[in-house]
Formats: structure tokens, sequence, C-alpha cells
């Protein structure tokens, strides 16, 4: 998998005041302390269910989010915390929904695949791999039937582009000129699977590019790299130039879901790859730009750790659903 | 179909098409989305039921390309933002590729988001045996009654047709209704080979029908027949017989299959003390197993004879007419069944 721009290129921060950059490094460290915090709340047995975690996509998800105005909707999937945090679901919301909670998200019917607040512009995460490429085409039709100016964006992994759903769907919002910007966070693998064994093609853009929409490969790993593109996508979906696609090159720190160890990653290109962890690469220029110190950075992180903890203790306190909540919201 | 002297005798193609008109009309929300539902001297769907829309709401007659799980899907999305898409297959076998949007996303939105989403999504899908073989036949009702969150229905009159679609539109889940071909009196070139007259009186003005209620068409006391969609019809031609032999059957349009109707079949039932379940589809797994235990459970051993199911053969659909003919249930089997449970 190659890049334009290595992964391990400096991030150009230059035309940014800091304190949105800051922003950006915040929330990308919010997502990957709720992932590792997550992490050990389940294996440890606190948390019932299942987990697929994000820890080395924030950038993706964040630089994606900060493109969009509240207004606009996402699609995510079953890999979905990272999404719902960078769309403005609360660390409470969320984590009360993993518990089961009467009090969380979804009041406690959804559970970690399905995170939702139609308040915040976040319908629930679909989990059926590329299940949400349609709907959010679709979304993006009612967007231009009503002449709204919203824009979707739709997230999904390197795993849904041999589905059916993903190309019908793509091709559908092309033909319909809708406004919606079409997110593959390539983290390279679907499941256990590598991305090269599933497609011939050298890119998923140059896929993209035989449905008529533009797409190019950007570093995943480099916050400014994705907001940039997801900025131009977004404009270019509300002047009426939609859709777009960005295809982000990233890497799954963690494993698939649960306990998964992630045997099929090679150790060199794993290790590889950790250095270009977006959250390193920001944090290092910030401090070398002098926005920020490495203590500076460190306490943002320590506040946000004592956030969650604070977070955990009110989820295990919060009310469960009771049997009389087994049968409602069946209908609308 | 014969020549009808009064203007509002229509059929239920064209009575769908006026209900679909008149709710495009009244709310800006509503739009059409299916294949060759949209193109200027086209068919108007498979079976004409959109004919002419796109003249009337161009920017409301959606034609999609030949995918039905992405435009499903899309139906999906556009409900969720708000919207109230009428979302059509051309075969109701065709749904089967729709499978995923339908019961993983549609049915289930509501639910797994703690009641904060609403799918307000219309499907319609016509089934039956026509002649077409396999993949153009099935009866697909018995593969969705059991989708919580899902609304299934299916229209066997005109006048059904054009409130239960109306009632569909405006209701803030997600609905799925069964058409069936033989009965919807298209005309021209796609006119069907051995259609019943379906056609009915449509009254002046607005009119919705509930969506969880059986019809009784015909009152008896000595039997109950429950069918839907073709098999209505067949169970009234049968019950019209019987009385020529002296039996009187009640006849309920089941109308909604999901949720089924038990209130009006178990009080039908409890009268008359025999059920018969017609069902154009294969025996095994049909809607009829279901309204067969649930009438069960209801009433024990207030039905005074057991219960028959009249139902195809466990086959694909045939393609020879010789084989076709034996696969749809027809009267003498409704009637033979019938019979032998009276005088059993």
């Amino acid at each position: 998998m190659t890049l334009t721009n290595p992964p391990q290129a400096k991030i150009d921060i230059d035309s940014y005041e800091a304190g949105f950059l800051l922003g950006l490094y915040e929330r990308m460290v919010q997502i990957r302390e709720f992932e590792e915090g997550v992490k050990f709340l389940f294996l440890e047995g606190t948390m019932p269910g299942t987990i697929h975690q994000c820890q080395g996509q924030e950038a993706c998800a964040v630089g994606v989010c900060t493109a969009l105005e509240p207004t606009d909707w996402i699609t995510s999937t079953f890999r979905g915390h990272g999404h719902a945090l960078a769309k403005g679901l609360s660390v409470d919301e969320m984590l009360f929904e993993l518990f089961g909670a009467a009090t969380g998200c979804a009041g406690g019917k959804g559970g970690s695949m399905h995170m939702v607040n139609m308040d915040k512009g976040m319908i629930p995460s679909i989990a059926i791999v590329a299940g949400g490429v349609p709907v959010a085409a679709g979304m993006a039709l009612a967007f231009k039937m009503q002449q709204t100016g919203q824009v979707a964006a739709c997230f999904f992994g390197d795993g849904a582009i041999a589905e059916g759903a993903f190309h019908e769907g793509v091709n559908m919002a092309a033909i319909w000129d809708v406004p919606v910007v079409f997110i593959c966070e390539n983290n390279q693998y679907g499941a256990s699977t590598h991305v090269s064994k599933v497609m011939r093609a050298a890119t998923i853009a140059e896929r993209l590019s035989s449905y008529g929409i533009d797409g190019r490969r950007i570093d995943g790993n480099d916050v400014i790299a994705v907001y940039e593109a997801a900025r131009r996508a977004v404009d270019d979906c509300r002047a009426g130039r939609g859709p777009a696609f960005l295809e982000l090159l990233t890497y799954r720190r963690t494993g698939h879901s649960r306990r998964d160890a992630c045997h099929y990653q090679p150790k060199p290109e794993r290790e590889q790859w950790l250095e270009y962890d977006p959250i390193v690469r920001l944090g290092q220029a910030l401090v070398e730009a002098g926005h920020a110190t490495t203590e500076e950075l460190d306490a943002v992180r320590k506040q946000i750790l004592t956030s969650f903890d604070d977070a955990v203790e009110r989820a295990k306190t919060q009310p469960q659903p009771t049997l009389a909540d087994l049968t409602t919201h069946v209908l609308a | 179909m014969t020549t009808t002297t009064t203007p509002k005798r229509v059929s239920i193609a064209e009575s769908l098409r006026g209900a679909i008109t008149e709710e495009m009309e009244r709310d800006p929300k509503v739009f059409c989305l299916g294949e060759d539902i949209a193109v200027p001297g086209g068919w108007g769907g498979a079976f004409t039921v959109t004919l002419g829309l796109e003249e009337r709401f161009p920017d409301r007659m959606i034609n999609t390309p030949i995918a039905e799980l992405g435009f499903f899907g899309v139906g999906v999305g556009a409900a969720l933002m708000g919207m109230r898409p009428i979302v059509d297959v051309q075969y109701g076998d065709f749904l089967f590729l729709a499978m995923d949007q339908i019961v993983n996303n549609a049915a289930k939105m509501c639910y797994m988001s703690g009641g904060q989403c609403k799918v307000p999504l219309v499907m319609r899908a016509p089934v039956g045996a026509t002649g077409r073989g396999s993949q153009h036949a099935q009866n697909l009702e018995r593969y969705f009654i059991g989708v919580p969150g899902l609304k299934v229905v299916a229209v066997s009159t005109a006048y059904d047709a054009r409130g239960i679609l109306k009632a569909a539109v405006r209701d803030d889940n997600p609905v799925l209704i069964f058409e069936h071909k033989l009965l919807y009196g298209s005309k021209g070139a796609r006119a069907e080979s051995g259609a019943i007259d379906a056609s009915s009186e449509i009254p002046e003005g607005d009119y919705v029908l509930p969506l969880d209620q059986a019809a009784i068409r015909r009152e008896g006391n000595d039997v109950t027949i429950v069918g839907w969609l073709l098999t209505a019809h067949l169970a009234q031609q049968a019950a019209d017989r019987l009385a020529d032999e002296g039996v009187q059957a009640e006849v309920i349009d089941a109308r909604s299959l999901s949720p089924i109707d038990f209130a009006t079949i178990c009080a039908s039932v409890e009268k008359t003390g025999r059920l018969v379940i017609v069902e154009e589809g294969p025996k095994t797994g049909g809607v009829g197993a279901e309204i067969a235990a649930g009438v069960t459970e209801r009433l024990g051993d207030r039905a005074r004879a057991s219960i028959r199911r009249v139902a195809s053969a466990d086959i694909p659909v045939p393609f020879t007419p010789v084989l076709e003919n034996a696969y749809v249930p027809d009267v003498p089997r409704i009637m033979a069944a019938v019979l032998d449970m009276v005088k059993g």
C-alpha cells in the first residue's frame, strides 16, 4: 500500500491556529482513551457484549467530522465509537449504552454496534458491512429533494468494497448527483483478510472513478490532510457537485473485535504503522510549532482519562431497562 | 375485465395509481422509487400502477437502476430523513435481493435506536403464479410476517387497495403491501391472462383503512374460510358453490398479515367451529401455519373440528399450465376440504 505522501511525512499545520489544532488533538485523544478504557472494561468483564474498536484510525473520524456542520449527518459501522464521539455524542451516553443502561443513547437496545443520536446527526450505526452505503445515498437524496443544503457522510471500511450494497449505493448516488461523501477507512484488513486479497485494483479510489466519482487516496493518519480533503468534498457536495469519495489509508492498532490478537498483521508492518500513529504525529507537529509542550499535551490526556473514569463510575450505577421495555419501540 | 358503465368503478392498478397521486399531491414528502416507474413511453412499473405519474411529478418519480438492495436502502435513508418513499419491486421474488435493507434496517431502526428513529417506508410487491416459472411467481408473505417492526398487508380489492395504500403512506412504520398479479386489472400489453375482476366502486373523497384488520367478505355459520389476495376471491367462489350444497361458509379476507387480526378470525371460528385456511404457496412454513397456531392457542377446544389448510404442494412454482394449475389452490380443492370437514 503506497501513498503519494508517505504517512511518516510531517503534518503541515502552518495555516491553522493553535486552538483549532489542539481541538483536533483533544478529540483524537478522547477517542483513543475511550477505546482503551472500553477495551479494559470489556476484558475485565465489567461490560457486556462485544466491541470493534478504532485505535489508530482516530484522524479519519475527527478529520471528517470537523469538516461537517452540526446539521449534517453521518452513517457509521460496527466500528463506530470514534465516529460517534467525533460527531458530538457524549462519553456518558455512549458508555451508558455499552453498559446496557436505560439512559444509554439507544436506551440499552442498541449497544456497541448501533450508536445513535438523531439530535446530533447520527442514525444508528449499521453493523451489516456496506449496509449504510445505500442508506447514506438515500439520506442525501432526501436532502437534495428538499433542498436543505445538508450533506451525508458515509463511513465504511475496506471490507465493504466487495459488497453489492456498496456498488449499488455508490452508483445511485453518482447517477443522481446527491450530496454524500463516501469515506473508506482503508485500514487494510477486512477482519483478518488483507485488502490485496479481495481487490485487483491498486487503490479503492480508482474503483470509484469507474462510477464517475473522483476520489483520491489520502494519508488517513494525517488529520489535517483528512480534514482538508473532507472540507473540499463537503463543499463540493453542498455546491451540488456531489457525491464525493475519500480513501483514507490507515491502520488498525487493535484487533478486529474482542480478543483478536492480530496475528495476521506481519510484525514489521505493524511496527512501522505504529510509528505513523495519528495522535503522535499531530502531537509532534504541535510541539515543534510551539503550540504546546509535551507536558501540556500529557495534561490533555490526563484530563480526558479522569473524566472517562468518572463516566465509568456513573455508568456502573445507571438504571437498567425494566422488562416492561422489552416490547416497546418495536413500532413507531 | 369488462368495460364498466360507471366511471368510478376502477381496477386495483387504477386505484393504487389514484391513491399514490393523491398522497403525492397531499404531501410533498411522498415520492416513488423503483424500476421502470418513470420512463416516458414506458410501462408505469411492471403492472402499470405508476403509469403517467412522471408527467405529473417529474421530480418525485425516481427511476432506479436494477439494484433492489441498493434502492430499498435508499428508501430507508430517505425515510429516516423525513421523506415518505413508496418503493416497489417488479416481482415480489426480487424482495430477496433487498432482504438486508428491509429486515436489518427498515424493520429494526426504531427498536435498536430506543425509539428515536422512524422509517415511514411503503414497499409494494406483486406476487402470484402467472405462467412465469419459478422465479417470477412466489408468494413472499410468509418470509415477512415474522419480522418485528414491519407491517404486512395484502390487498385483494380496488377499494381496499386505495384505503390501505393511503394508510400505509401516512403510517410512521415500514409497511409492506402485497398485491396479486391476477387482481391488478392491468390493461394493454401488461394485461394478465387468467385475471380475476377485483375492481370496486370507489366513493368520492379521501379514506383510509386500518392496517390491522381482516374483512368479512361473506357471512355464514357452518365454516370459516380464510384467504387473502387471490385466495380471498377463490374462497368466495367456493362459498357461493357450497351454498348450493347447503353449506353456509363465512369468508374472511385476512388482509392484514402482520399483525394477523386474530380477533376477527377467532370470533368467526367460535361461531362456525371450523376453519379452512387457503394459501397460495407451499403449505410448510406458510402464513396459514401461523393463523392455525394462533387460532388454536386462542380457542383451544372451542373449535369443534380440526383446522385444515388448503395450500400449494411443497414445491417451487412450476411453469407448464397443467402443473401450475395444480400448484395454485382452486375452488374444487377448497370445497372438498370444507365438505370433508362439515360431513366428517
